[in-house]
Formats: C-alpha cells, structure tokens, sequence
C-alpha cells in the first residue's frame, strides 16, 4: 500500500498549551506509517470566535489555510475539533456559493493564492478510521489497554453539525449515537464506558464570560465518566482536554462533589497501545497526573 | 428503507412516568411492543395510552409536524412524536427504546412538560413587528423576494421547544434566553419593516441571558425538526451586535476581536494574550489556573511563538478583507 500523506493544520493549542498533543500526533503517525506535512503558513482559524465579530474574514484566512494543502495536492487533517468545523465548514460554505467563493479568491489572490475546492479536510480520527482501518489498528497494538476502562468524550464540532459529518466521512456517525472514539477504543483493547455526557458539550467556548455554566457542563462530563467507572477520559479534541484537565477543583465546586479523571488525547490513546514510550506521548504535561503508565 | 412491504420488529419501550401530584420521584415502565415500519413515534405513544394504561399522558393535536405539541426525547434525541419515523429511530439506536419528556426536571405528567420557562423568553425578546404603522396607508409595503429571503428559514419555527431544551445552557443558566427565543429574535430583526432599531439587540446583548453565553454546541441545530437551524441565527445576531454599534466593550466582545488582533500579529494565536486581552484586570483570577498549566508546560510566553510563516500574507489579508469595526 502506498505510503498515506496528508497535509496536517496543527491549530494553535497543539503549538501552545497542549504540546503533548503535537508530540503524540507526531509519535503515532510515525508507527501508523502516515507520512504528516505540517501547513507551517496556516494561521488560527478564529475558534467560532473570529466567526461571531468578522464572518467574511473568517472565511478568507480559513481559506487560505485550505489553499496551502491543496497546493500540496494533499488532504487535510486537522487535531482539533473546532479547527475541523471551521476549515470545514468554510469548505462547506464556498464550495456550494460559487458567488461568495469568487469573493473571497478575490482576496487570496491579492496574495497569489486561490481556493479551488480540491482538497478534503478530515479530523486524524476519521483519517485513521476511513484510510488506515480499525482492524489495521487492532492488529498493531502491541500493550492491548485491556485492564482500562476507557470514557470516550466526543467533543461538539466532530459530530456537530451533522451535514458536515456527512460530507467529509466515508460512514459518517450520528451525533446521538456517535460510536467512532468507542470503536477505537475497542480496537486499542480497552474497556468502553457508556455515559450520557460523552456527546455533550464541555463548555470551553465559554470559559470566559460564563465560567459557571462552562464549569457545570465539564464536571457533569466527568463526573458522568466517574460514575461509569472510568479509569480515564479520552477525547480527538485539545480544548475539550484542556477544560476537563487543568482545573478540576473549579469543576468540583461547580457540580458540589470531587471530580477528576486523567484525560487524554487520542493519539495518546493509541500510543500507549502501539507501545510508544511516555516520553514520546507528553503524558509529563497533564495537570490531572496521568499516573497509570 | 425503499420496500413497500410492511414490517415488524419486537421494541421495548422503558417510558418515563412522573405524575407530580402524586409520585415523589418519577419511574420507568416497561412496554414490549411489536412495532410496524410505517409507524411514527406518535404512534407509539398512542399505543400505549390505548392499549396498556389511559392515564399515560402526552400532547398531541395536529399529527402534521405543525403545531409543535408532541415534541419528546427518544433516547436523548428531541424528536417531534408525529414526525419520527420507528424505523428510522430502530436504525439509530436499536430495539431498545427511552421514551422521555423534553425536560426531565419540568415534568409535570408523563411527557407533559411545564413550558413556561420557553414561552417567557420566548416574549421577552419582543417576538413581533415594532413600527409605526400609517392605519390609512396610501401604498402597501412591498417587501421583495430578496429581503424575504433574509429571513432565512427562522420564520418556520413551529416553537415546539426541541432546541430549547436541547440547549445545554438553558439547562444550567435559567436567565439564558435560548436559540427558540434567539432565532425568533433575528426573524424580527432581520425584517426591513422592523423598527425596533437597537433596543431588541440591547437585551439579547446582556451578559447571562443574551447571547454571549452560547457554547456553540449545536445542539439546537441538530434539535430542530423545521431547519431552522438556531445557531446560525446566533453568529448572525453576534455579528449584527457590531454592525448597528450595539456591542460594547466587555470580556466575550474583546474576546471575539481578540482574535484578529492576535491573527494579525502572529498568524496563530498568542492564548495567554488573549486571556489578558479578553479580562484586562479580571486576569489575575486565571493567574493559579496559568500557575498549575505553566508547571507542566503548558503555557508558552509571548516571545516563545512560532509564528505563522508567510505572516505578511496574512496581515495583507486582514487589512484587506475585514468588514466589521468595534
């Protein structure tokens, strides 16, 4: 099989407040053979941010962050869940509005660059399920997590809106329903723990201006994981990592009892069962100690 | 399924039952039903009623998925009874069934829900046309295709709450409007013969109960039956708040323009200078949280970025293509 190849968008978070998360991206992509081309031009893609105060802006930068992967003629693979909804909804946005897609090529071009429509943008997640395979997956995990009970937390803007879901994924999953994170889990031989939060929202957009309802909604996640017995959480997106890890004792006073619960990246997750070392993995930058390993 | 024939399948149904003049806590009953694939969930819940226990209540009139009474969850997904398809709902979570309220904690009677918390926000909003209507008009007023079209679908909302108790927020802040009161607000808004100018836009300014406070989940999106698609209506009041000059300064506007500050200085964002561009004094209450993420490494100072390579680029494009000013 031809070696896989993708155009990787860091996002900002990996760069910055989860350096775990690049290190372990970097670590499996190398055992999964998958060859990773990191779009160094890219810039933030405004985190839904940007979108509420300037929307054409948005769309140009996200734009152009697409131009570059598809001037490597490669797909794109994001590590963040709202990298993922932003890039691809901009996709989504130019690719059926011929006017608007003028529009903002217009702009590009002020810079020599054009959005043609020709690269696919997919999360790691999808691209290990959709071009790799679970049973590929299985059959190189050498530390099967079989003693773990293991919390999938989804995280929004995977598995919502669900119309981009069904453009960009080969089975796209329900986001009532969603099973991706769980099959892999399975597949990395661990135990799955089935909550009624592991599609909810973690409340990080938020985090700012209501920082009660963000802190209710992450420790009603844990507190959900906990009390499916979990050993630990894992979740495809840094910032739903970021507000379950770094400030559990907000949480706990939040939801009124103690929570916390190591949570890891994915990759981590499937590092640990590739046999890749800790050190590779970042499991030193966690706030909740990852202590198991 | 394309097939014309009609099939069966064995179903359980664990229902919530909850009679708030009678039981202190609510329970779940067990139906096991043979089931047909032409049949909605409405369907189902008349079964119940007619062939297992009369007093099972639930709102029902219409039975064409306009009127927005019988709007349930069916293993936590908002559906409208009469809408939902059994087959579709065995395809997506099997042969076993959760049939509850909207709201858990508003029951009042089986599926029958206290809305008065919607209808409050719904109204608070001003959830119709402000102008000076001339009683003795010499012309009507024309409104063209294209204006109509602005409106964008937030007209069909059948207020059958579906997004509104999807909403994690509404759950959690009982001040917070939610995207049923937000999409009918941009209905009114976005309506040239409106005249409202900003006063519908101050309310849903205010911090706790407008719109700064959404998670951006998009449950609301998903909830709706109609595709009224809340959350969109959501950026776009976001958006209008700059537009007619209604924003002012606080941490969730700073944050938003945060950002192309941040874009254009070094492609990617700086996070801690957004933190402390967003909160301005406030910053010192995130100060043990950056302790905590700085020991682990978790916090890159200001002259630590990598910044965007190509970042002329980018800051040409900012200039150029912004279109919005606060």
């Amino acid at each position: 099989m031809e070696k896989l190849k993708y155009a990787l968008f860091t996002g900002c978070t990996a760069k910055q407040s989860t350096p775990e998360q690049m290190m372990s991206t970097m670590a499996v992509a190398e055992k999964l053979g998958i060859e990773l081309v990191e779009l160094t031009e890219a810039s933030c893609c405004g985190a839904s941010h940007l979108q509420d105060y300037d929307d054409f802006l948005s769309l140009v930068l996200n734009a152009r962050n697409i131009a570059y992967a598809e001037k490597h003629g490669l797909t794109m693979v994001t590590i963040c869940n709202t990298c993922q909804l932003n890039t691809a909804m901009t996709k989504h946005r130019l690719d059926k509005d011929a006017d608007l897609k003028a529009r903002v090529n217009e702009k590009l071009a002020e810079v020599g660059l054009e959005y043609k429509g020709t690269s696919q943008i997919t999360h790691f997640l999808y691209a290990i399920i959709d071009d790799i395979g679970l049973d590929k997956v299985k059959e190189m995990v050498v530390t099967p997590l079989s003693q773990f009970n293991i919390a999938p937390f989804y995280g929004c803007h995977n598995i919502r809106p669900s119309e981009l879901q069904n453009e960009t994924h080969k089975t796209p999953e329900n986001p009532y329903n969603p099973t991706s994170l769980d099959d892999l889990i399975i597949a990395c031989g661990g135990e799955t723990v089935d909550y009624e939060e592991k599609n909810k929202c973690c409340g990080f957009h938020v985090e700012l201006q209501a920082p009660h309802t963000s802190a209710v909604l992450a420790g009603k996640a844990v507190a959900g994981a906990m009390d499916g017995n979990a050993d630990w959480i894992v979740t495809p997106c840094p910032l739903c990592h970021l507000k379950l890890d770094t400030q559990t004792d907000h949480l706990s006073k939040a939801v009124g009892r103690d929570v916390a619960l190591p949570v890891l990246h994915m990759q981590q997750m499937i590092g640990l069962a590739l046999g890749c070392s800790k050190e590779e993995l970042g499991l030193k930058h966690h706030v909740e100690t990852v202590d198991f390993v | 399924m394309s097939t014309n024939t009609i099939t069966t399948q064995k179903v359980n149904f664990k229902v919530f039952r909850f009679n708030a003049d009678e039981d202190y806590l609510p329970y779940y009953e067990n139906y096991d039903m043979e089931v047909t694939s032409e049949e909605v969930v409405l369907d189902i819940l008349n079964r119940i009623k007619w062939d297992h226990d009369g007093s099972f209540s639930y709102r029902r009139s219409c039975r064409h998925g306009i009127c927005g009474a019988c709007g349930i969850k069916v293993n936590g997904k908002p559906t409208l009874a009469c809408k939902e398809s059994m087959t579709n709902m065995i395809e997506l979570f099997g042969n076993e069934l959760v049939i509850e309220p909207q709201s858990k904690k508003r029951a009042v009677k089986d599926m029958i829900i206290d809305k008065g918390d919607f209808w409050e926000k719904h109204d608070a909003v001003k959830p119709y046309l402000i102008s000076d209507i001339d009683e003795n008009p010499e012309n009507e007023h024309l409104v063209t295709p294209e204006e109509a079209d602005r409106l964008d679908d937030a007209d069909l909302c059948i207020q059958c709450g579906a997004c509104h108790y999807a909403c994690p927020v509404v759950e959690v802040n009982e001040d917070f409007f939610g995207p049923a009161a937000f999409a009918k607000a941009y209905r009114f808004e976005i309506d040239v013969r409106d005249e409202a100018h900003d006063t519908r836009l101050q309310d849903l300014h205010a911090e706790k109960q407008g719109l700064w406070d959404c998670v951006k989940c998009f449950e609301c999106a998903e909830a709706c039956p109609k595709d009224v698609n809340p959350i969109d209506k959501i950026t776009k009041l976001h958006q209008r708040l700059f537009t007619e000059g209604v924003a002012t300064s606080n941490v969730a506007t700073r944050h938003a323009v945060g950002f192309k500050h941040s874009i254009a200085k070094n492609g990617v964002l700086d996070e801690g200078g957004m933190v402390l561009y967003s909160e301005r004094a406030a910053v010192v209450k995130h100060i043990p949280l950056a302790f905590n993420m700085f020991k682990k490494g978790k916090i890159v100072p200001p002259w630590g970025i990598t910044k965007s390579e190509n970042l002329d680029e980018i800051q040409k494009l900012v200039k150029s293509s912004s279109t919005a000013k606060f």
